[in-house]
């Protein structure tokens, strides 16, 4: 499915889809965090039938029951708002030494001051993973922070 | 003594809130309301205000300065170099069609090259703050004529940048050597400015950033109105100083700034457009009127026509195109900035009635025009193809 992406100045930005069987969709992202949901007319390609504004909450909780691949485009945007930020997936080795311990016993932020934003397991997403939440060889977790703390994070969960 | 000044002060402003928020009744700008508040009040109007003059005055240049300073800060300088390109030709366009009808107008009824070039800019300039409210009012933000439109309101902005310096040099008075010196200084400035905001912007914004909101506003309305007294006494116009500062600032930053100085602007520019109410006679109107309402007539068509031509040439299907037109009428606050500075400089002082009584028509019919677009379009697309009506 191909994503049209328009810059508004002043505004934000306008995504918008067209769905295999016809119609098309779009989102409105104000700077404000504001997101305007809309549909597109069958007939006329061009205009908006269909305009629900969604608050920053809102639009979090329908993007949940749509799936959870918001985190990746929070991510993406954290990306390019911070400069020398950077996101890597690393995989969990077997024979690392945390397959089976907890987020909370690597340590991994005070040590590298990188964050474990989201953990990926059979291609399902867990965002936000708690301390306790245990790992398994094979599972990849994406990390968030400089480029030196991702790499010390992937270190410790291959090494140790 | 104290005392009068105050009520004349609070009378003033109360009145101004009593109108605005008749205006938002009726979801129309409450510019022109402004403007009749002025007219009522001042020269040879219902009210006399004589203690408040000096106060009316000071914030009238503040809100000029916050209303060019917001501007700029409306769109990023990366933003304002990748549209250059992208928008060219309709910017173009939308510049020769719609300062046509001012520069001509001017220019038969004999006031001079100089008062010709600033009633073009009084035509011209499409209000973006009214064009935004009008496109998000009707949902139009997700529709495929609207990058469209942004895009020539930033071309527009950027024009601004370049009218502005040359505007003033030619109000100056200024001969043909002093002239270039003038507008040199403004191109080169421009220029830093430009590059500093797309390299340097976040040495800029990690001078003035601060955890404070208070320490914040003081700081960015302190640097803004000082750069713009500079760029004043450097001739290159204190709204250019203040709009350079604007777009130097970005990013969160510039959020945060418009979200705190935008209260501050919605008042002094209020003030601002009572002042120019204030300053023009009522009476003086009256002679002007045929032309204005000509001349707004015409600036309707030619928005209207850039805005379809523009989205014609998008690709974009006729009921986009009516609304492009149709959501880039409104003329506003730059439009009477403009004609602002021609007046103080000493050009025509009929310029005042006609640019009040432009923008009081164009500001009206066209946040109006803008919601009938859609119905209109509808009809004449059901009319153009017989074969879609339901029967």
């Amino acid at each position: 499915m191909d994503i049209e992406r328009v810059n508004l100045p002043g505004i934000g930005m306008q995504h918008s889809v067209t769905t295999s069987r016809g119609r098309r969709l779009g989102v409105v992202s104000h700077h404000t965090g504001r997101r305007d949901l809309v549909v597109y007319d069958k007939d006329d390609p061009d205009s908006t039938v269909v305009n629900v504004a969604l608050t920053p909450d809102e639009a979090n909780v329908v993007a949940e029951l749509l799936g959870t691949a918001r985190i990746v485009e929070r991510l993406a945007e954290l990306n390019r708002q911070v400069e020398g930020l950077v996101t890597q997936q690393i995989a969990i080795p077997a024979g690392s030494p945390y397959d089976g311990r907890t987020l909370g016993d690597t340590q991994t932020r005070t040590r590298t001051g990188a964050s474990i934003v989201a953990v990926v397991r059979d291609r399902e997403v867990f965002a936000s993973p708690r301390p306790d939440f245990r790992f398994v060889a094979g599972d990849v977790i994406v990390a968030v922070g400089t480029a030196d703390g991702t790499n010390a994070v992937a270190s410790i969960l291959t090494d140790g | 003594m104290h005392g009068i000044l105050l009520v004349e002060i609070g009378a003033i402003i109360l009145s101004l809130g009593l109108l605005a928020a008749l205006a938002s009744r009726f979801s129309i700008s409450p510019i022109p309301f402004y403007l009749i508040a002025g007219l009522a009040f001042g020269t040879g109007g219902v009210l006399k205000f004589d203690e408040s003059e000096s106060f009316i005055v000071a914030g009238a240049e503040i809100g000029v300065i916050l209303l060019l300073f917001t501007l700029g800060l409306e769109y990023t300088a990366a933003e304002l170099v990748g549209t250059l390109r992208s928008a060219a030709p309709a910017g173009l366009l939308d510049l020769v069609l719609n300062s046509a009808p001012g520069v001509a107008v001017a220019l038969i009824l004999g006031w001079g090259p100089v008062a010709a070039v600033a009633m073009g800019g009084v035509t011209y300039v499409t209000s973006s703050g009214i064009t935004a409210k009008v496109m998000g009012d009707l949902g139009w933000l997700g529709n495929r004529e609207t990058p469209v439109v942004l895009s020539l309101l930033v071309f527009e902005d950027l024009t601004m940048a370049v009218y502005l310096p040359i505007l003033t040099a030619l109000l100056a008075g200024a001969g043909l050597l002093a002239g270039s010196i003038t507008l040199a200084i403004a191109a080169a400035t421009i220029t830093v400015v430009l590059l500093v905001a797309l390299k340097f912007g976040h040495v800029v914004e990690r001078f003035v950033a601060s955890d404070s909101e208070e320490v914040l506003l003081l700081k960015v309305l302190g640097l803004t109105v000082l750069v713009a007294g500079v760029a004043a006494e450097l001739k290159v116009s204190a709204a250019v100083g203040a709009f350079l500062v604007g777009i130097a600032l970005s990013g969160p930053l510039a959020h945060t700034a418009r979200e705190m100085l935008t209260p501050l602007r919605d008042l002094f520019a209020a003030v601002f457009f009572v002042l120019f109410g204030l300053q023009t006679d009522p009476g003086s109107l009256i002679p002007v009127l045929g032309i204005a309402v000509l001349l707004a007539f015409t600036g309707l068509i030619t928005k209207a026509a850039t805005g379809w031509i523009a989205a014609y040439r998008a690709g974009l299907g006729i009921s986009a195109r009516w609304r492009a037109g149709a959501a880039l009428l409104p003329r506003g606050e730059f439009n009477i900035v403009i004609a602002g500075l021609a007046v103080t400089a000493g050009v025509n002082e009929r310029m005042r009635p006609l640019a009040a009584a432009y923008v009081l028509i164009v500001a009206v019919v066209g946040p109006i025009a803008a919601r009938g677009a859609e119905p209109l379009a509808k009809w004449i697309t059901a009319r153009s193809k017989p074969s879609l009506v339901k029967s």
